[in-house]
């Protein structure tokens, strides 16, 4: 299933609603880049709020995304990893150590604008 | 160890892998697993059985899943992921971290290792490639 990307202002929301695919991962990763460039975007938040498993390949493909992005100029945040799928990931012996990670969508908003403020 | 009727998918795209996963955490909640467990066994799922989509002949293979018993009566849930793909030449190597042939991270057969509570492999060059995994539910 397709990710919705809100624009709002200078930011774009991913918002991920259920279990991703491996294509559906990839699929987000091109349409994000797709949509950056679009909207001249400064900034894209991916909420993972509803993703109750973060395997090496997801967290491989977001990581890719924050990548990606920030060499278009854009920073990325990824919000709302839960707590137990946070406790897998280091299980699994992945790291987030170069991405960005919010509580919420809110607090990653916050993030992204105080970047912003600070340019 | 008398189990239930496995519960048999067939793992031939990639959101098979999401099925099996999904299907393994029923079982998990059944047993009252908390939720952490739950989590961590869905995990070792997604990357056993995405090594069946990345590395098995035209990707195809299975995974089985169903509830086990030891004998003090502890329960857990068992997966067991067959392809008869090519096998794994070194095995030591695949169980390292960081070693991939596959152009992944090199985390999935080590880091399900670490999620789960047993953890058996059998294969060989051309013999294809057994994954079982056990998570016990902490009850009995």
């Amino acid at each position: 299933m397709a990710v919705p990307i809100l624009k709002q202002g200078p930011f774009l929301i991913a918002s991920i609603q259920s279990a991703l695919t491996d294509t559906d991962v990839l699929q987000l990763r091109d349409d994000v880049m797709t949509q950056v460039t679009r909207h001249r975007s400064r900034g894209i938040i991916v909420d993972v709020t509803s993703l109750d498993v973060m395997d090496s390949f997801v967290s491989r493909s977001l990581r890719g995304i924050a990548m990606m992005t920030r060499l278009r100029g854009a920073e990325t945040v990824i919000v709302g990893i839960q707590p137990e799928v946070a406790f897998a990931m280091v299980q699994l012996g992945m790291s987030f150590e170069d991405v960005q990670t919010a509580l919420d969508l809110e607090e990653g908003l916050a993030l992204l604008q105080a970047g912003e403020l600070g340019a | 160890m008398a189990p239930d009727a496995a519960e048999r998918i067939a793992i031939e795209s990639d959101g098979d892998v999401v099925t099996a996963r999904q299907r393994a955490r029923t079982l998990a909640v059944e047993l009252e697993m908390p939720s952490t467990d739950q989590t961590l066994l869905a995990t070792a799922i997604s990357e056993i059985a995405r090594n069946i989509t990345t590395y098995a002949n035209g990707g195809r293979g299975e995974v089985l899943i169903d509830i086990i018993r030891d004998g003090r009566g502890r329960q857990g849930v068992r997966v067991v992921a067959r392809d008869d793909g090519p096998g794994i030449d070194d095995l030591e190597q695949a169980l390292t971290d960081g070693y991939t042939t596959g152009g992944g991270l090199g985390l999935g057969l080590p880091g399900a290792r670490r999620l789960v509570d047993e953890f058996d492999i059998q294969t060989g060059p051309g013999e294809g490639t057994v994954v079982t995994l056990i998570k016990w539910a902490q009850r009995g």
